[in-house]
């Protein structure tokens, strides 16, 4: 049965965006100071996305606490951290407008920690030269999110809370419009829009063991895919080496690096702090070598070397596996995290509130007396949809993404404290990017009704039916599945994965939602199942074809880094036949300045080359 | 592992009742991975709010055995395997389905409030605040708008007067741009007229269920009041107040 779209409550705007964490609030926020009639596409209440977790700080060169800082070093840090397979120009807009889009924060309300003399202090984090993460203790996502969204409120925004994007709609080749369904009521929405920002964040919740919240299914990738835009990186999803472990119940929720920036330690069933016995050979210059000069480091002595609980995720994600590998772990498996012993417990409380709060509440441990149980944890996705660097536009005329649906800002490997600042430059940028798209416009977009009507059908399927696959079963096969596809990786273990997914996809078609559309979780279950299925399928594609380790992407099979792999992204795209076409993608030559930049040694760069 | 009884309210705005359901508890749980284990298992179709499972998001406020409460930070070995555990929607809240009511209105009130006026930065842009200043806004910063508070508080759940008081969620709220050291906007007649002030009688109801041990009452309301009372009660600027007019109105006949 059709129905006529006239029938469907529709909105009018001239930006949509599909969102509302940090990324979302941003980019909304600039649409609106652009003059664009916004609208914001909110999944849960406003100011429960994603962000609202973010717990270290968001990182900037703002120099407080360390006055060698600058934009170049924060860009050589993440270019590095990033193992070289960042897109130059993101990396570079990032660590250029971070210290601003900071500091902006402070004039809508944000209260971040303070230095001595007053400033906004800065905590150091993994991957970060200098202390350079402007902090409030240890729930800044929380400051960031409601200063955005106490901001947000007063711009004229229209936000449409606990309503789920389904669809993006096109005028031939450019977005005319968004369909989607409100949660509460089961009613579908139609948006007519000139132009769509991309915001939905992450897919943690393709894995079983993750700090993602059910909101993060991979739609936004999903939406862009369908639409044609191309998803980059995808093979590099990051796993957090410090989750909580035990109890299982509480299995995946975050532990800040933010312990081991205020002087934490890992240590294995031995008490040996092992991550001296991990340095990589292109961070060994950078690292302490010996518990005295980590001890030195902590005390402050700026002419000692940062400790290696600092180095980056992948790699001290893959110590903490290997430790336990080679019968060092934990208890329950993972390594001990010990702040107990390095600091004080009222400094411990100031710092580190939250997570003082969490274990104690969660896991009955006093992280002041004892130590903490942690292991890696499906945290963030590098990989996203694939945009242009300097109008954040995909391939899809009208479409923009920020934040972390978008890949190629962080290549291999996010730093830590580098999404909250991607979140607002990207977001900003891609309110520009929208405006000046829109303001080129020249004709009246329209919505093709048989479109409309073919996401209907599809959409109300799995409660027409008489019975058929449990949408929360069919969601543990694809976590199980996601094993292979998980922190190390080999050939067979990600070609048995694939094959798994393709098994799974018929399944899909015969997924049934027992009850009504009204607020049903077993419907939206049912319905975020593709999208997790295509981003599970993009990851799994691409870490087949990268054979080598690099970043977040290990390999068994292909052990360390390939030169002829350090100058290709692969991408994905939808293909005419419905199926997934992947492709190898030979990296642009950086401009000469970055390079230098990127490649320079610290003294160099100290010393003022380019300043 | 243990079998546990819960009695979860399902149904929506026109009724409802309670439903017992009997699962598996395992260590360390929660009584939200609880209502997980029983809507994947029994109840595809239960309807709840959460999202972050560690405190952080303020979704997933519940009442259990009568209590507001976070259901991520429940644990269930706070109770014995015979109780029976009686879970419903915050009860001053419209219900939509199930565990999830409408606290729509809340988002109403924040938007009542004038919004952060800063002082102008220095001449490099960056503005200047001690930790000692900001560690009191820092506090009311740290909400998570869960609601439990709102839920609560008598003057809004048992008298109804959603129309006058914005509860104690926005009487913190005002506190922190109030406090704020930067903020040079004055509030002070709209906390006394529009947020209501004078309705919280100071029972503490609020600060006994914050999950984030905001001491709601005493360093926000109360110093809220008092400058309310500074402004329009203090007998010096009243006495001021009126013999100045009354000196004009002589002066004008």
């Amino acid at each position: 049965m059709s129905i006529d779209i006239n029938e469907i409550e529709t909105f009018d705007h001239d930006v949509v965006v599909i969102g509302a964490g940090g990324a979302g609030l941003r980019a909304a926020i600039e649409c609106s100071a652009q003059s664009l009639n916004t609208g914001m596409i909110c999944k849960s209440l406003l100011g429960k996305a994603h962000t609202v977790m973010a717990e270290g700080g968001a990182a900037a060169s703002l120099g407080h606490t360390d006055d060698r800082d600058n934009w170049k070093v924060h860009f050589r840090d993440t270019m590095r951290g990033g193992k070289f397979l960042n897109q130059w120009r993101m990396a570079e807009l990032h660590a250029r407008h971070a210290a601003d889009r900071v500091r902006e924060l402070e004039e809508w309300g944000a209260v971040f920690d303070r230095t001595a003399d007053g400033y906004i202090n800065q905590r150091p984090f993994g991957g970060h030269r200098y202390p350079r993460l402007a902090h409030t203790g240890d729930r800044t996502g929380l400051e960031m999110i409601r200063t955005l969204q106490d901001h947000g409120i007063h711009q004229g925004i229209h936000i449409h809370q606990e309503c789920t994007a389904l669809k993006l709609l096109k005028d031939d080749a450019r977005i005319s419009g968004v369909f989607g369904y409100w949660r509460e009521t089961g009613r579908f929405v139609l948006f007519r829009t000139k132009a769509v920002i991309m915001s939905t964040g992450g897919a943690g919740k393709c894995w079983r063991v993750t700090s993602n919240s059910w909101e993060y299914t991979g739609d936004g990738m999903e939406m862009a895919y369908m639409a044609g835009a191309e998803l980059i990186d995808m093979e590099f999803a990051q796993f957090h080496p410090t989750g909580m472990i035990w109890p299982l119940s509480v299995r995946g929720i975050l532990v800040t690096e933010g312990v081991r920036g205020e002087g934490g330690v890992l240590q294995n069933s031995d008490g040996d702090r092992f991550m001296f016995n991990y340095t990589p050979e292109r961070f060994k210059e950078e690292t302490a070598d010996s518990p005295e000069e980590a001890q030195k480091w902590l005390d402050g002595d700026t002419s000692a070397r940062r400790p290696p609980e600092l180095l980056t995720r992948d790699v001290v994600a893959k110590a903490i596996l290997n430790e336990v590998e080679e019968g060092r772990g934990s208890e329950h498996g993972g390594a001990y995290l010990d702040i107990a012993s390095r600091r004080d417990p009222d400094y411990i409380k100031r710092k580190l509130p939250s997570m003082y709060h969490q274990f104690k509440e969660l896991a009955e441990v006093d992280i002041t007396k004892e130590r903490m149980e942690v292991g890696p944890t499906l945290h963030y996705m590098m990989g996203g949809i694939a945009v242009d660097g300097e109008t954040q536009m995909t391939s899809v005329p009208g479409l923009f993404a920020c934040g972390e649906c978008t890949g190629g800002m962080h290549g291999a490997n996010r730093l830590g404290g580098n999404s909250l600042s991607d979140l607002l430059v990207f977001g900003w940028l891609s309110g520009l990017g929208a405006k000046e798209y829109i303001s080129q416009l020249t004709r009246p977009l329209s919505i093709d009704s048989d479109d409309v009507e073919l996401a209907r059908h599809a959409a109300v399927a799995p409660l027409n039916r008489e019975g058929g696959e449990n949408p929360y079963v069919l969601h543990e096969e694809l976590q199980s599945i996601m094993n292979d596809v998980n922190i190390v990786r080999t050939g067979a273990g990600l070609q048995r994965a694939i094959d798994a997914i393709e098994e799974l996809k018929p399944k899909l078609d015969n997924i049934y939602a027992v009850g009504s559309s009204q607020y049903n979780p077993g419907w939206n279950q049912a319905l975020s199942m593709r999208p997790m299925m295509i981003v599970a399928e993009a990851v799994a594609r691409s870490a087949l074809i990268r054979e080598e380790s690099r970043g977040a992407h290990t390999r068994l099979d292909f052990e360390g880094e390939r030169e002829e792999w350090g100058n290709i992204n692969i991408v994905v795209r939808n293909a005419e036949d419905g199926s997934m076409e992947v492709e190898q993608f030979t990296r642009d030559v950086p401009p000469e300045h970055l390079a230098e930049i990127a490649y320079s040694n610290l003294d160099d760069l100290e010393g003022g080359i380019h300043v | 592992m243990s079998k546990h009884t819960f009695r979860i309210w399902r149904g929506d705005s026109s009724s409802g009742e309670f439903v017992t359901y009997r699962t598996e508890v395992d260590e360390g749980m929660v009584v939200l991975d609880v209502l997980h284990r029983i809507q994947s298992e029994q109840a595809g179709d239960m309807a709840l709010r959460w999202n972050c499972k560690a405190g952080k998001c303020g979704s997933c406020g519940m009442e259990v055995n009568g209590k507001p409460r976070l259901a991520c930070m429940t644990r269930m070995n706070t109770y014995s395997d015979q109780e029976v555990i009686t879970v419903q929607p915050m009860r001053t809240f419209p219900v939509i389905k199930d565990l999830v009511c409408d606290v729509s209105w809340n988002y109403e009130q924040n938007k009542k409030i004038n919004p952060f006026r800063p002082s102008s930065a220095q001449s490099d842009g960056r503005y200047i605040m001690s930790q000692e200043d900001v560690d009191r806004v820092q506090e009311f910063r740290k909400c998570i708008e869960c609601y439990l508070c709102q839920d609560v508080c008598h003057v809004l759940r048992d008298h109804k007067r959603q129309d006058v008081f914005v509860g104690p969620r926005f009487m913190i709220r005002a506190a922190g741009l109030e406090m704020h050291p930067l903020d040079t906007e004055d509030r002070i007649g709209m906390i006394r007229d529009e947020l209501g002030s004078g309705y919280c009688n100071i029972t503490r109801c609020c600060t006994d269920v914050c999950p984030e041990n905001i001491t709601i009452t005493d360093n926000g309301i109360i110093p809220l009041k008092e400058r309310v009372a500074d402004r329009y009660y203090d007998p010096v600027i009243w006495l001021t107040t009126k013999i100045s007019s009354a000196i004009k109105t002589t002066l004008k006949n």
